[in-house]
């Protein structure tokens, strides 16, 4: 009975075999952008984000057995998640301990005539004010209202109770009115 | 804001993540709670602009190529055309636009224009993409006499080249696109700082594309027919630089 047991160890010790090759390509990979985009908003930095999305495919790649059908999009996505957590708290440790990222917000203040040229640009100011939140802010904000996350789905990707996403959520979009309205009052002062 | 569900429920019911029930009990809440109203409207406007913005953050074509090949997902390096169709179909499945021209498509199956959508959806991504840093063109020429030929061999038609910069649209350079599964050629103009994407292909049948002009996530786009030539630009320069191009390139 010896064989039959080795080889299905060889199958556990994620060694992708052919057939898995073309199921991750098919399942998997499609979702690459929304992965970058959740690592691109966890990291705030495009270029780290495709590192460490780069990094966490690859993981994924390797653990694909452990995948056993249900939602691909959110098996991706929690992996990269997990990878961006691991990256800020090896490099950026400091920003999970803030609540409120003071040295972002504040540079709003500044008066320089390129900081004025770009706050009139919506979308700069938009993107200060997200990249200017929490780290969970931050993911229920991208997931929601870039990805088009269901909480449940939310839920899977981020680990938090689905019971309370929409408390988290509904604390994230405050904080984004609020760092909106008080740089729109800033502008206008 | 004094109404705790300004800060839950409405957020549930925002998002429709209320049951049947939990949702009308909500809309008659809604009706006479002023916080609840403000709210719901502000999530609303937050909405838009945060989509409108263009915020969403997609992979990028090296990142792509770089996990199938440390992944040796292709035996072989495929072709850049092949590449590209693989991209715009990805592309294509994920981004706001295709969603919308998707809907639009389950919605309208028979209405006619449908078709157009589609392909202006597609045709806008392709533009999109190529404005992406290394992207815009294969064969960059000001000269209509080094952009012309570079097509040669590598379509099936003969697009019409030609350089404006006479009249403002000075010729950049072409590259090939795939769209609606077709070859296409794609010429890129600059106008003033802005690009145009110039798409030209043959008509496949009587139901070419309707001669049709609309906007999309900003950018305007402007579709028509000429002989058996099917046309179409695509830009965020204004409606009134796309349509004198367009009667530029119909002289």
């Amino acid at each position: 009975m010896q064989p039959p047991v080795v080889l299905l160890m060889a199958g556990q010790q994620g060694v992708p075999q052919p057939e898995d090759k073309i199921r991750f390509e098919q399942l998997v990979l499609p979702h690459l952008d929304g992965a970058v985009n959740l690592a691109r908003w966890l990291l705030r930095s495009p270029a780290d984000a495709e590192d460490v999305v780069q990094e966490a495919l690859l993981r994924a790649y390797r653990f694909f057995d452990r995948f056993r059908g249900g939602d691909a999009r959110a098996w991706l996505m929690q992996i990269v998640r997990n990878a961006c957590y691991s990256w800020l708290e090896k490099k950026r440790p400091s920003e999970l301990m803030t609540e409120f990222n003071e040295e972002l917000h504040h540079r709003e203040g500044e008066a320089t005539p390129e900081t004025l040229a770009a706050r009139a640009d919506e979308r700069q100011r938009l993107m200060r004010a997200l990249e200017s939140l929490p780290a969970r802010s931050r993911e229920v904000l991208a997931l929601r209202e870039l990805e088009g996350c269901s909480y449940k789905e939310i839920a899977e990707i981020t680990g938090i109770p689905i019971g309370t996403v929409m408390s988290t959520l509904s604390r994230a979009r405050e904080r984004l009115q609020r760092t909106l309205t008080a740089a729109a009052r800033k502008e206008a002062s | 804001m004094s109404c705790d569900l300004a800060q839950t429920a409405v957020h549930g019911y925002f998002d429709g993540e209320l049951d049947a029930v939990g949702a009308a009990e909500f809309e008659r809440h809604l009706e006479n709670c002023r916080d609840c109203q403000e709210s719901l409207e502000h999530m609303r406007s937050l909405r838009v602009a945060l989509r409108q913005s263009d915020l969403y953050h997609r992979a990028s074509a090296r990142l792509r190529d770089q996990i199938r090949r440390r992944l040796k997902l292709q035996g072989t390096e495929p072709s850049a055309i092949a590449r590209f169709g693989r991209r715009s179909l990805l592309a294509l499945v994920l981004t706001p636009v295709s969603v919308a021209a998707a809907l639009a498509i389950a919605l309208l199956v028979v209405r006619p224009g449908i078709q157009t959508t589609r392909v202006t959806a597609e045709l806008i991504d392709a533009h999109v993409r190529s404005l992406q840093p290394g992207h815009l063109t294969d064969v960059q020429s000001t000269d209509q006499h080094t952009v012309k030929p570079w097509f040669d061999g590598k379509l099936d038609f003969i697009p019409p080249v030609a350089d404006y910069s006479a009249q403002g649209f000075e010729l950049v350079g072409g590259r090939l696109d795939v769209v609606d599964g077709h070859n296409v050629a794609a010429l890129v103009y600059g106008r003033r700082k802005h690009t145009i994407s110039f798409f030209a292909w043959p008509a496949r049948d009587s139901h070419g594309l309707s001669a049709m002009s609309g906007s999309r996530h900003g950018y305007n786009w402007s579709t028509w027919q000429s002989g058996d030539m099917q046309y179409c630009l695509v830009s965020d320069v204004s409606a009134a630089d796309i349509g004198e191009l367009k009667g530029l390139i119909n002289r």
